[in-house]
């Protein structure tokens, strides 16, 4: 998968999973970070990374992309030609136009089209020439996926994507990236820190811990994706003590 | 994953049509917002920056005009001009500025690319700093007046060597401020650059260079004047043409006005050339947010 264009013949069996970890080692000097993580993406799933802060979330997903060089460890990571990454800060250069930032790195002669076509998708038609100075946050945001999905990404890895944005914001940005996923259909692993966030998007919710996978959840629209679904409370108390937080306690403090 | 299932269970995320009041100042109230903002040099005002040079000269009328300022020492500044007014009518001030003109955008021409090759090879490659940046160093520690000699020497005394001593003062600060520049872009853009896959030409097209911008701009205004600067040198030895020359002429026939002319067309020419370099950088840098706007 990682040779040519990514792209199978139709000949070759439909691939089960686009994204494959398996025994992943990653460590800063001495002392480790992941110590072994093993995780499978199939073609067109939404996995969620949970994790508390500086457990190593942001490392594997550097992995994945291939950003991980200075980094020592072990363990094989296999992902798609066509990965595309949504950083936390929106990273556009500021020196060039949102247009330019959305395009950035495309050659074929129909990339204006296309990245009008991308601006428009994420509601920001009309703005091509402007600097991306000129941008709310929220809107520095769409610019950013308007670049990843530009690219029709096999694979969309998001590091906390939203984070820096307010509430509101971020719940638009939802609905957001749910439409863009739906139509554009790539695997996506979204790293959060947000219990909600998760299950609100994701198919499946990993939760990294101790720098390796503590929990798996699988989220099924009907079952324990909504507040009043029946294993909702369920499924968000399990995510929160993989945690290490115990809700009631969380609210008697409160 | 269906698409219509997570669009109903985020719809709460939809912008909905909010009832909201008419806003703005409520009647009565006066929009008393400061014009500029507190902390800050304040809005930018039109022919500001010749108010400084329009102080200086005021200033030489007044010490000239009381007899303050001895002509023998200074002339009077309308003196100059009466002896610019000669000087153009004989098409002398023309043929020297000229010259000085051409031999000035040359050296700055070439002294440009020298400096914004160099600090590129230096910034790209680690090889390459290796090779440049020492030497660039010990290039700066040596005047350029103290290279003359020795470019008499290879070159004589014609224009190769005026243009060339010119160049060697203009690529050191085009190269300091282009290498700091390049050195100061962020790694997030060079991650950026690889996860969207840019060719290395790509790369440097639309990463480094704009993010090196700010820096060579500035190394690009010290360039000019000190282009200007080893012009006066170059034109004061073994010159037979150029304001220099005429002013050193003039120095041999104790032609004080004439030398003050000199001196008044470097000022003008450092002025508007500066002037020129602010209003491109101000252009080509209109991506930027400073304080100075
Ligand atoms: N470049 C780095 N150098 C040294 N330590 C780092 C570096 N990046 C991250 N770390 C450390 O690795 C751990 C995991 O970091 P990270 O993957 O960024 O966590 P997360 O994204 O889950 O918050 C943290 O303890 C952090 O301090
Ligand atoms: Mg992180």
């Amino acid at each position: 998968m990682a040779t040519n264009d990514g792209r199978l013949t139709p000949a070759a069996k439909a691939p089960t999973t686009t994204v494959s970890v398996r025994g992943l080692i990653r460590g800063y000097g001495p002392k480790g970070v992941l110590n072994g993580v093993d995780l499978d993406i199939a073609p067109g799933e939404f996995v969620a990374l949970l994790g508390p802060s500086g457990c190593g979330k942001s490392t594997l997903l550097r992995a994945l992309a291939g950003l991980d060089h200075e980094v020592s460890g072990s363990g094989t990571v296999t992902v798609p030609a066509k990965v595309s990454v949504v950083f936390q800060d929106s990273r556009l250069l500021p020196w060039d136009s949102v247009l330019g930032n959305v395009t950035l790195g495309l050659q074929d002669h129909d990339a204006g089209e296309r990245g009008r076509r991308a601006l428009a998708e994420v509601g920001l038609a009309g703005r091509e020439r402007a600097w991306p100075h000129q941008l709310s946050g929220g809107e520095q945001q769409r610019v950013a996926l308007a670049r990843s999905l530009v690219r029709d990404p096999e694979l969309l890895l998001a590091d906390e994507p939203f984070g820096a944005l307010d509430a509101l914001t971020r719940l638009k940005m939802h609905s957001l990236l749910a439409h863009l996923v739906a139509a554009h259909q790539p695997a996506v692993l979204l790293v959060t820190h947000d219990v909600d966030e998760a299950i609100a998007l994701a198919d499946r919710i990993v939760v990294l811990d101790h720098g390796k996978v503590a929990l798996e959840r699988e989220v099924i629209s009907g079952t324990n994706r909504a507040p009043d679904d029946a294993g909702f409370a369920t499924l968000h108390a399990s995510l929160l003590g993989a945690l290490g937080v115990d809700r009631h306690r969380a609210l008697a403090t409160a | 994953m269906t698409a219509a299932v997570l669009v109903r269970k985020l719809a709460y995320g939809e912008p909905g049509n909010s009832q909201r009041g008419t806003g703005g100042t409520p009647p009565g109230t006066a929009d008393r917002r400061p014009l500029t903002r507190r902390l800050g040099p304040g809005p930018r005002r039109r022919f500001a920056a010749l108010a400084g040079p329009a102080l200086l000269l005021a200033a030489w009328c007044l010490a000239s005009g009381t007899g303050l300022l001895d002509p023998r020492i200074l002339s009077e500044p309308w003196t100059v001009v009466a002896t610019a007014s000669e000087q153009l009518a004989s098409g002398k001030l023309q043929e020297h500025l000229g010259i000085s003109a051409h031999r000035a955008a040359l050296g700055l021409f070439f002294g440009i690319v020298l400096g914004v090759v160099l600090a590129l090879t230096a910034g790209l490659s680690r090889i390459g700093e290796a090779l440049v940046d020492g030497p660039v160093q010990i290039k700066r520690a040596i005047p350029s007046l103290a290279l003359l000699p020795l470019l008499v020497l290879w070159f004589g005394i014609d224009e190769t060597m005026k243009v060339l001593t010119i160049t060697l003062g203009v690529f050191v600060p085009i190269y300091l401020q282009t290498h700091a520049g390049l050195r100061s872009i962020e790694t997030k853009y060079v991650e950026l650059a690889q996860t969207v896959r840019l060719s290395r030409l790509a790369f440097i097209k639309k990463v480094v260079l704009p993010g090196a911008l700010p820096g060579f701009f500035l190394g690009l205004r010290f360039a000019v004047t000190g282009a200007w600067v080893s012009l006066v040198v170059v034109e004061q030895i073994n010159s037979t043409s150029g304001i220099g020359y005429m002013m050193e002429l003039a120095r041999t026939y104790g032609q004080t006005n004439i030398i003050v002319l000199g001196l008044a067309v470097y000022g003008i020419l450092g002025l508007l050339s500066d002037g020129a370099v602010q209003l491109l950088q101000r252009k080509a840098l209109s991506w930027q947010r400073t304080m100075a706007g």
